[in-house]
C-alpha cells in the first residue's frame, strides 16, 4: 500500500506503507520532519497530522484519549489526528494526509 | 547564595538509563549527582508514559514506565545517589586538571571528574503555541508558568488550555485578575472534574469568560501584548490582554546541550561504541541522547551503554587502578556493596 504525505514545506512524498504499521512509522522511517517523540504511545501529540476530507470516513473518528491529547498542540482542525493512531492497511491505499506545524522536530 | 557540590560523576537526566548508570558505577565505588529539569525520576517513562506498558525490558514481559523506575530506584538505592530536580545544567566547562565544572539554572556549580549525559530527547519544555512571533513576548507579556501571582494582579489574563494546569490557574488567578478568559478548542476537558465544575460556575457567575477557539495571532509592541487573536467557528475574535498563559504541556527540546562543543548529529549526540565518550574526553553520553551506527533507541541499548561507559569512567577516576571484573551473583565484595551480603 502506498500514502502521500505532505510535509511542512509543501512536498508530497509518496511512501511505502506496510501493513499493520503505524502511519507515523512509516512517515518516520522515512525521514521525514515528525518528532513523534514518545514513539507512538497516545503520550504525545507530535505526530498530528490532517487527513484529507476524502479519507476521513476510512480512517474513523479519533478516540476519546486521542481528543485529550489534540488539545496539546495549538493547531487543530476538524480533519486532525494523531497518525501514530492510523494503521496501514489495503483500505488505506492511497491515504493522504498532511503534516501538521506542530509536528515538526523543531517546533 | 550559590552552593558548591563536588562528586565524582555528574549524571544529567534521571531516566532509565542514568538511572541505571548509578548501578554500573556505584560497583566500581563511585558516586554520582543527578541533574533533572523534571520534578522527579523517570524521564520520558515517568513524565510521558508512566501507566503504559513496555514490553522489551529484557526479564519482563511487561512493566509499566512507573514501575521500571521504581524498580531502578529500589536497584540503586544501597548506592545512595543524590537527586537535583527542576533545575537544568546551562554550561558545562573543562578544567585545566581536566575535570569539569557545571553551572544550572538554580545558582549551583558542581564540579565533577566525569560527565554523563543521559538527558533522552533533551530537556522538557513548555510547548509553544504555533503563533508567529511569540518569542518576542516570552516571559514579559506571555508566560507558560506562573512562578509569582503577583505579576498577574490587576491584568488582562488569557489562559489557553483545557487541562489541570488551565483550569488550575483559572480558578486561582481569577480573584485577582481584572478580567480572565479562558480559551479552550472544545468544550471537554481533561483536568479534575471538580475545577471544570468550579470553572463552569464561574463563567455562569460572569467571572470568567470562557471561550470556545483556537489562539492565531498576538498583537503588541516591546513584549507587552494587548490582544490576542483566536480563530472560532463563528469567525475571528479578538480579545484585549495584556498576559497570556499558554498550557500545552511538555515537549522535549535538546536545549543548552546544544552548545556544550560537543559533535552533534540531527540533535544527537555523537559517541564511540567502546566507552560511549563524546567527543570531549571525560563526558560520555548514553541512551535516547547519544548518536552511533546501528544506534537503537531502545531502554536496552542505553542500559548496555551504561555499563560500558562505566568501566571507562573508572579508569578517568581511578588513574591507574587495575579493575577486576565481577558478577553479582558470586562476587561478596559486590554483594556487600549491594547490601546483600
Amino acid at each position: 500500500m502506498k500514502i502521500n504525505v505532505t510535509d511542512q514545506a509543501g512536498d508530497v512524498h509518496e511512501l511505502e506503507g506496510l501493513e499493520g504499521w503505524r502511519v507515523m512509522e512509516v512517515i518516520r522511517d522515512w525521514g521525514l520532519n515528525i518528532k513523534a517523540e514518545c514513539g507512538g504511545a497516545l503520550s504525545c501529540a507530535t505526530c498530528h497530522c490532517y487527513v484529507a476530507p476524502e479519507w476521513l470516513d476510512a480512517v474513523g473518528a479519533p478516540s476519546d484519549e486521542e481528543e485529550d491529547m489534540l488539545d496539546s498542540v495549538g493547531d487543530v482542525k476538524s480533519n486532525s489526528r494523531l497518525s501514530c493512531q492510523i494503521l496501514c492497511s489495503d483500505a488505506l491505499d492511497g491515504l493522504s494526509l498532511t503534516l501538521a506545524p506542530s509536528a515538526a522536530k523543531d517546533f | 547564595m550559590s552552593t558548591e557540590i563536588t562528586t565524582d560523576v555528574v549524571v544529567i537526566g534521571a531516566g532509565p538509563c542514568g538511572l541505571f548508570a548509578a548501578f554500573e558505577l556505584g560497583l566500581l565505588d563511585i558516586k554520582c549527582h543527578f541533574i533533572d529539569i523534571l520534578d522527579r525520576q523517570g524521564g520520558q517513562c515517568a513524565e510521558l508514559y508512566p501507566e503504559k506498558p513496555i514490553y522489551d525490558i529484557p526479564g519482563f514481559p511487561v512493566v509499566t514506565g512507573q514501575q521500571l523506575t521504581d524498580n531502578l530506584m529500589a536497584q540503586i538505592a544501597p548506592f545512595s545517589p543524590e537527586f537535583h530536580f527542576s533545575r537544568m545544567v546551562n554550561s558545562i566547562e573543562k578544567l585545566e586538571d581536566g575535570s569539569f565544572k557545571l553551572q544550572t539554572d538554580a545558582d549551583e556549580t558542581f564540579f565533577a571528574k566525569v560527565v554523563v549525559i543521559a538527558a533522552g530527547g533533551g530537556s522538557f519544555q513548555p510547548k509553544r503555541p504555533p503563533v508567529p512571533g511569540i518569542e518576542e513576548f516570552e516571559n514579559t507579556s506571555v508566560f507558560y508558568a506562573v512562578r509569582k501571582m503577583e505579576d498577574f494582579r490587576g491584568q488582562d489574563v488569557v489562559i489557553v488550555g483545557g487541562g489541570d494546569s488551565a483550569l488550575d490557574w483559572t480558578l486561582n488567578l481569577q480573584p485577582i485578575v481584572r478580567t480572565l478568559t479562558l480559551v479552550h478548542r472544545r468544550d471537554a476537558f481533561k483536568a479534575a472534574p471538580a475545577s471544570v465544575n468550579k470553572m463552569k460556575e464561574l463563567v455562569a457567575d460572569g467571572k470568567v469568560n470562557f471561550q470556545l477557539g483556537q489562539i492565531a495571532k498576538l498583537d503588541g509592541e516591546d513584549g507587552q501584548i494587548n490582544h490576542v487573536h483566536l480563530t472560532t467557528e463563528a469567525g475571528d475574535l479578538s480579545i484585549p490582554a495584556t498576559r497570556l498563559l499558554p498550557f500545552f504541556g511538555l515537549t522535549m527540546k535538546l536545549g543548552p546541550v546544544a552548545d556544550w562543543g560537543l559533535e552533534l548529529n540531527d540533535n544527537t549526540i555523537v559517541v564511540d561504541t567502546e566507552k560511549f565518550e563524546t567527543s570531549v574526553p571525560g563526558i560520555f553520553a548514553i541512551g535516547d541522547i547519544n548518536y552511533y551506527p546501528g544506534k537503537l533507541k531502545l531502554i536496552l541499548s542505553g542500559f548496555h551503554e551504561a555499563a560500558l561507559m562505566a568501566q571507562a569512567a573508572k579508569a578517568i577516576i581511578s588513574p591507574g587502578e587495575r579493575v577486576v571484573f565481577q558478577y553479582t551473583t558470586s562476587s561478596t565484595k559486590l554483594q556487600k556493596k549491594l547490601g546483600v551480603a
